[in-house]
């Protein structure tokens, strides 16, 4: 037995194995797609993150089959906690359901296609560069993709703003108008109290070129997280002026709001 | 009464590098068909007697000669010097005012279709660039590398001889790295060697296409006049770190970050087989999109990516 082998034999179950394997994604003869993405890999990946989203973060997921079966979809969700802890977890809650499960794919930021090893090692688990044509080409390939239109300015807040939904971007509603994608809007709790923040260090994250610095405690809290996943949302792609646009993604953080608002009501205790 | 039988007259063509082993398999596919005449700057290269052949440089005088008399109906170019050869002064002169000669005789003596070789080079490797690149992306690697100018001034101008003058009917062909027997290009020597380096921690998304169906594609362009610039990959994509695998080949990794030490290691190590301007190839994904060209010329590649990398590992000596 190879070293490779082995590896898999102990990380990776059979019952995760023949899972993602019965997803059949869309792949080249090599088991990669356009972005990188490797089916082995992933295996790997969602081996990992099943006792994160289930032991760490005890995570307990809702409304996840509002995901539609197929077709392009966006995502949307509320960004915090300073690491990508959210994304991970809706990513797995898409991925491990046991009805029509999919291969989640993540807009991730442009600073880590430049990083060594970690660049790769994210596109081969699904994650692709945010750029909009990206996002565009992703759709028309019938894509799932998880988008925080807040951005940094969601996971790099302090905790005292906490569950206060930032300025979202109207880049994701021109492409789910475009690619007639459905929007399925999902509130996640919990993951704001895994790093809490009380200041950014500005100038120390402008010295190493990444987007924020928190002062924080060097540990990522096991916070209880609480997904609530809303009904799909469509838009129509008529020819609309920005401010209408405007107002179709309020509509979305409107909802999204709900949902967190849900979460933290069902949330009986922080740990 | 029977009626006079018209002979439709077989065109003529000239194909320019034709020493190249694209441009044989190319000839090949077209000797039955079409009347070749092979120019090559290199060396004359024995075609047989059917298809004169010609060691001539495209700015030399006499290139008009043979537009005089062979009263060419098409163009074929396939000869770009690669980056890795010459100078940049030759190179300048070879590849952008060489193809202007070229394009201007066309253009003079009435020939009716244009193929132009490009490369995806054009395009630029950066840590920002989207997958599935298409043809109207702008070419950005005039901007990192001194080195590849010459290969975006060369589309430009074929460009704007496409737009200036449509009945010349140029198709611009942007291929992936194309790959296979014969083939000596920078990705292929790789491919073939026992060692070769990859920069640490990076493993960019490649196409490979085998020299066979890229030499099907170009018979194909020629054969429909459409008037384009057309991006040629197939659907099928791997990690250069696992293609390197699969060849059989031993990895060097060379220290990536900061990015000015690879540069440095590169430039002093003067490796040809992984010259310093081509790094950002080797640390950043180009995927192009050739779906375009696929649907207007019904083409489909024939040679799956297992088999092209199967060939390399078995064939572990200098090609």
């Amino acid at each position: 037995m190879s070293l490779v082998s082995f590896l898999k034999s102990r990380l990776v179950s059979t019952e995760l194995d023949e899972h993602i394997n019965r997803i059949r994604k869309p792949i080249g003869t090599l088991g990669y797609d356009p972005w990188g993405y490797n089916n082995e890999t992933v295996k790997y990946g969602l081996s990992l993150a099943k006792p994160i989203y289930e032991k760490y973060f005890r995570t307990e997921a809702q409304g996840v089959d509002h995901i539609p079966a197929q077709g392009p979809v966006l995502i949307v969700g509320n960004h915090s906690g300073q690491l990508p802890i959210d994304g991970i977890l809706i990513g797995y809650a898409l991925a491990s359901r046991t009805k029509s499960p999919r291969i989640p794919r993540a807009m991730i930021e442009r600073f880590f296609p430049t990083v060594p090893w970690l660049g790769n090692m994210l596109n081969e688990v699904g994650a692709v560069l945010g750029d909009p044509v990206n996002c565009a080409r992703m759709l028309a390939n019938n894509e799932a993709i998880i988008v925080f239109p807040e951005g940094v300015r969601g996971s790099g807040k302090l905790y005292r703003d906490r569950y206060k939904l930032q300025r979202f971007g109207p880049g994701f509603m021109h492409l789910a108008m475009k690619y007639n994608a459905a929007i399925v809007p999902v509130g996640v709790v919990g993951c704001e109290e895994t790093i809490p923040a009380i200041a950014n260090i500005k100038p120390l994250a402008k010295a190493l070129g990444i987007p924020y610095a928190p002062l924080a405690m060097p540990v990522v809290l096991p916070a209880k997280v609480h997904l609530n996943f809303g009904p799909p949302m469509y838009f129509d792609g008529e020819d609309i002026s920005e401010a209408q646009i405007g107002e179709r993604v309020e509509q979305v953080k409107t909802e999204i709001n709900r949902l967190i608002d849900k979460g933290l009501k069902e949330r009986k205790r922080l740990f | 009464m029977t009626s006079p039988t018209t002979k439709k007259r077989k065109p003529n063509i000239l194909v320019t590098g034709a020493a190249g082993s694209l441009a044989q398999q190319v000839i090949k596919r077209l000797q039955k068909t079409c009347n070749l005449v092979a120019v090559d700057a290199r060396t004359q290269v024995p075609l047989g007697d059917d298809i004169p052949s010609y060691c001539m440089d495209l700015n030399h005088r006499l290139l008009e000669d043979l537009f005089r008399q062979y009263k060419f109906d098409g163009v074929i170019h396939l000869g770009r010097i690669r980056s890795s050869q010459l100078t940049r002064m030759r190179r300048y002169n070879a590849n952008v005012l060489g193809t202007q000669k070229l394009l201007d005789l066309s253009q003079k003596y009435d020939v009716r279709r244009v193929v132009v070789l490009s490369t995806y080079h054009v395009y630029g490797a950066m840590a920002y660039n989207p997958a599935l690149i298409t043809e109207s992306a702008p070419l950005k690697s005039a901007g990192l590398s001194a080195d590849l100018i010459d290969s975006v001034e060369l589309e430009n101008l074929a460009s704007i001889y496409l737009w200036r003058y449509p009945e010349l009917n140029i198709s611009i062909l942007r291929p992936c790295n194309i790959v296979g027997p014969g083939v000596r290009n920078t990705v292929s020597a790789l491919l073939a060697s026992q060692r070769a380096p990859v920069l640490a921690g990076f493993s960019p998304m490649m196409q490979f296409i085998h020299i066979d169906d890229m030499a099907d594609a170009i018979a194909l362009a020629y054969k429909k006049p459409v008037r384009g610039i057309f991006n040629v990959a197939p659907c099928d994509w791997v990690a250069y770190q696992r293609a390197l695998q699969l060849c059989g080949c031993t990895r060097i990794p060379v220290p990536s970050i900061p990015p000015l030490l690879p540069r440095l290691i590169l430039r002093t190590l003067g490796l040809r087989r992984f010259p310093a301007y081509l790094m950002g190839f080797f640390k950043y994904p180009v995927v192009i999109d050739g779906r375009a060209f696929e649907n207007e010329f019904g083409f489909a590649p024939k040679r799956p990516l297992k088999e092209i990398l199967h060939f390399y590992k078995n064939n572990k000596t200098p090609l």
